[in-house]
């Protein structure tokens, strides 16, 4: 469903203007809060999630040039610090870390401590965009929503401070408006940005989401946001929705991907997917996780740890001395199917959010978006065949 | 007695795909059997004059092989159909069979019923139809057997190693 | 503990408040099966540091061997389940791999830990007042004894019980000096195994074979199928195109798992995660996810 905004987009707050070299004052509002702030910095090539000391950390004058398996830095004319997308991590790196300790047991007493050791920090996320805004609430549904919830995600997430950054300026593999959750914040933040850079100079429009945003912003030197300013963030947000470099059909997905379990594609993408799984890593919804159970050298101290796994992995699916899903095929499809088919099944909504990072990481460029539309074309002419 | 092996032949649902006529035909060729327990009904090699229909009890199908005697290949009971071997040259049974449990079966002559089958071929293409479902279904349950799919992996031969750590 | 409605419905126990964490039962007693196969009597200590809610038939516990790994087994007996709270459990397993062979060595006063616990039941009192048909294939046999066992203790309540079991060979038979007992209970119990040696005096064939004879009432049946994955489907096929439907058909499907509770994504088939949408799953829904290809 794609945000009809022919007006100007009402904001959940009084919105405020914010200087970008006010951005000090915010982190430490955050910091006075005791929130360890984590955001985009320029690493090793990249622009990456990281925790930020100071908000000169943050990529002022970076961007990105992206495709299908290709990622450059790139400087931009301007001094944007959020113009860029699709970068290698996503927000799970902190909320649901690659590796966890679930519990450690002594032999002498018998049980199991749960949890992990160390004070764990309360983060506030700087610089989330739209897409990953909802991939937070697409986890939170999967790691909280059921009869279960996970603890190491719920002492990350209860605590978090979300900023949300929208985008104005979409990469080349992003379709979040074909997913529906973007380019424009609507829910699910504390703050809520959008970066302007242009003679008005740079600036923020900031809106609060919740009593808690509200708090902090007050902290922040701001002025009152005039209503062009205001419309002209809503304009450059709306115009985003017009750039997206890809799509994918809005309905039918789960159906498709069932109708097509047979399809002779399988065979096609297994030629080009190397089961790297770069896409699961990249991806800010893939969830996989297996245990790892060490001891000391004694043996008498045992302690399970959670690290992220992949189901492109070769043994994901191990079972009873062999794997179920071996060829590359399966794996490809299980992948794809899970995202954006059985997913609804299990948890009641879509698992890809349109962020673009597995079509931009996969080193032979698979894009998932278009392998869609490869199978919708496949399936649609076996149907004529068949005169359905 | 030629009565009472067509009443018989009638009620079994493994002759229900024949007509009136092909059941009574083939009722002409049955006779009663019984077999007590531990007596053989024919051995590998021997000829093969004659099938079975089990009604009551229980055959084994057996093969002396040398080392380790006679191997118990399947056993059949009520409803199933014994001896294939008669339907092509040499005519010779390619196991041994015996029975388990005191046992009563229809016999038939297989050269007349044969010789039936030449004579009238929709007579012979009814009963041959019976029979190929009989043989597939076996070979499909003696492939699954194969499979060897209770064993235990390390029972089972890989084609390529596997990752193990459950 | 018994489960509600419809098969492969989760029972409405209370849920468990610590699910990753194991509480670590001991090692009562242990009985050598076969040559391979082990069934332990788990208990839980004095005081549970995560105390584990009873287990319905068909559910299946994580088990951990300490500092070696886990892995999910099913309970093979219905154990005690006194106030609410699983203290005895009893699970039957075999050695295939590193986890299970350490499980498999455990000696009384081991420590094992128990998480759980999890997944659909075989919800057996729905088939009350109806025939129970149990078709067990391998050590499939081991999730289909709380079935048998349930049964048995409220005989009454259900019309004809049958048990039919394949089995490799005559040495692997699980269970086979209770196999007597049930049958003066009331359970109709018919083996066969796919190769006999020279002391086997029964049925040599596919379980499949047992089904004919046992002059089953298709529309009065509900069957509990467990086994090999190919074994459960031409099983299910064979009671189907006998009459039986297929929503009456459960089989107890299995994938890997890790985590029991629907977080780490390794136990799905198709739509189905199952460890919260099975083990125990209709044939209606199982069959075509059954036969699809690696998936």
């Amino acid at each position: 469903m794609h945000p009809e905004h022919d007006s100007v987009r009402q904001p959940s707050g009084p919105a405020v203007v914010v200087d970008a070299d006010r951005l000090p004052a915010l982190f430490d509002a955050l910091r006075g809060r005791g929130y360890t702030v984590v955001g985009p910095t320029v690493r090793d090539g990249a622009i990456v999630v990281a925790e930020l000391a100071s908000a000169a950390e943050l990529p002022f004058g970076w961007g990105v040039e992206t495709e299908a398996g290709r990622y450059r830095l790139r400087e931009r004319s301007d001094t944007a610090a959020f113009g860029h997308s699709a970068g290698p991590q996503s927000w799970k790196s902190v909320l649901h870390p690659p590796r966890a300790r679930l519990w450690s047991a002594d032999r002498a007493t018998g049980t199991a401590e749960a949890g992990e050791p160390g004070e764990r920090p309360r983060y506030a996320l700087l610089g989330v965009r739209p897409c990953d805004v909802r991939a937070v609430g697409i986890l939170d549904q999967v790691l909280t929503g059921g009869r279960h919830a996970d603890p190491v995600y719920r002492g990350r997430r209860d605590g978090a401070f979300i900023i949300a950054v929208e985008c104005t300026e979409p990469g080349a593999t992003c379709f979040c408006t074909s997913m529906g959750c973007g380019p424009g914040a609507e829910s699910g933040f504390d703050l809520a940005m959008t970066e302007l850079v242009d003679s008005g100079g740079h600036r923020f429009v900031v809106r609060a989401g919740t009593p808690a945003g509200a708090d902090v912003l007050a902290d922040v030197p701001s002025r009152a946001a005039d209503d062009a300013t205001i419309r002209h963030a809503s304009t450059a947000v709306n115009e985003a929705a017009e750039r997206m470099g890809r799509s994918m059909p809005a309905q039918g997905l789960p159906q498709l991907l069932a109708d097509s379990r047979e399809s002779p594609h399988w065979d096609d993408v297994a030629s080009r997917c190397l089961t790297c799984g770069n896409c699961t890593m990249v991806c800010p919804t893939c969830f996989c996780t297996t245990t790892e159970d060490v001891t000391d050298l004694t043996g008498d101290h045992a302690e399970r740890w959670r690290v992220w796994d992949s189901c492109f992995a070769l043994d994901f699916s191990y079972l009873h001395g062999g794997s179920v899903r071996t060829s590359g095929q399966s794996r490809y499809r299980q992948w794809i199917s899970h995202k954006l088919g059985t997913w609804h099944d299990q948890f009641g909504s879509s698992g890809c959010v349109g962020c673009g990072r597995c079509i931009v990481w996969c080193p032979t460029g698979i894009d998932i978006t278009q392998e869609v539309s490869t199978l919708a074309s496949l399936l649609d002419a076996t149907q004529d065949e068949d005169g359905r | 007695m030629m009565d009472a092996v067509a009443a018989r032949i009638s009620a079994h649902p493994f002759f229900a795909a024949l007509t009136d006529t092909q059941r009574a035909a083939l009722a002409e060729d049955g006779t009663t059997a019984t077999f007590t327990a531990g007596e053989r009904l024919f051995g590998e090699g021997g000829i093969a004059d004659r099938f079975w229909l089990i009604e009551d009890g229980s055959i084994a199908l057996d093969m002396r092989v040398p080392g380790r005697g006679d191997q118990i290949v399947e056993t059949l009971g009520p409803g199933t159909v014994l001896g294939w071997s008669w339907l092509h040259p040499p005519y010779r049974w390619h196991f041994g069979a015996v029975a388990r449990l005191a046992t009563t079966a229809i016999a038939f002559d297989a050269a007349s019923v044969r010789r039936r089958c030449d004579a009238d071929p929709a007579f012979g293409y009814a009963a041959l139809r019976l029979f190929t479902s009989v043989i597939t279904e076996r070979l499909q349950a003696t492939r699954l057997r194969l499979l060897d799919l209770y064993a235990a992996p390390s029972q089972v031969r890989q084609a390529e190693t596997q990752p193990a750590d459950a | 503990m018994t489960g509600q409605g419809t098969a492969g419905t989760a029972p409405a126990e209370p849920a468990v408040t610590a699910p990753a964490v194991p509480c670590f039962y001991q090692v009562t007693s242990r009985r050598d099966d076969t040559s391979d196969t082990v069934t332990l009597e788990l208990t839980e200590p004095a005081q549970p540091s995560h105390p584990v809610p009873a287990f319905a038939p068909g559910q299946f516990a994580m088990l951990t061997a300490f500092g070696v790994g886990e892995v999910p087994i099913s309970v093979s007996g219905l154990g005690d389940n006194s106030g609410g709270q699983a203290r005895r459990l009893q699970h039957t397993l075999r050695a295939v791999g590193a986890v299970t062979r350490a499980l498999h060595a455990a000696q009384p006063g081991s420590l094992i830990g128990v998480r759980g616990p999890f997944g659909t039941s075989w919800d057996v009192p729905s088939a009350a007042g109806r025939d129970v048909v149990i078709v067990a294939g391998g050590i499939g046999l081991a999730p289909l004894r709380p079935v048998v066992l349930t049964a048995l203790a409220d005989r009454s309540r259900y019309g004809r019980v049958v048990l039919l079991v394949g089995a490799r060979t005559p040495g692997d038979l699980l269970y086979a000096d209770e196999l007597e007992r049930w049958r003066r209970g009331g359970v109709e119990v018919a083996v066969t195994v796919d190769r006999a040696d020279s002391s086997w005096s029964g049925v040599v064939g596919l379980v499949t074979a047992l089904i004919e004879p046992a002059g089953l009432a298709p529309g009065n049946s509900v069957a509990f199928v467990c086994g090999p994955d190919i074994m459960m489907r031409f099983t299910a096929d064979a009671l189907a195109s006998r009459g039986i439907p297929v929503s009456q058909i459960r089989v107890s499907l299995e994938r890997n798992m890790r985590c029991g509770v629907g977080w780490c994504g390794h136990c799905q088939l198709g739509p189905l995660l199952l460890c919260r949408d099975g083990p125990v799953v209709g044939y209606d829904r199982a069959a075509a996810l059954m036969r699809t290809r690696e998936l």
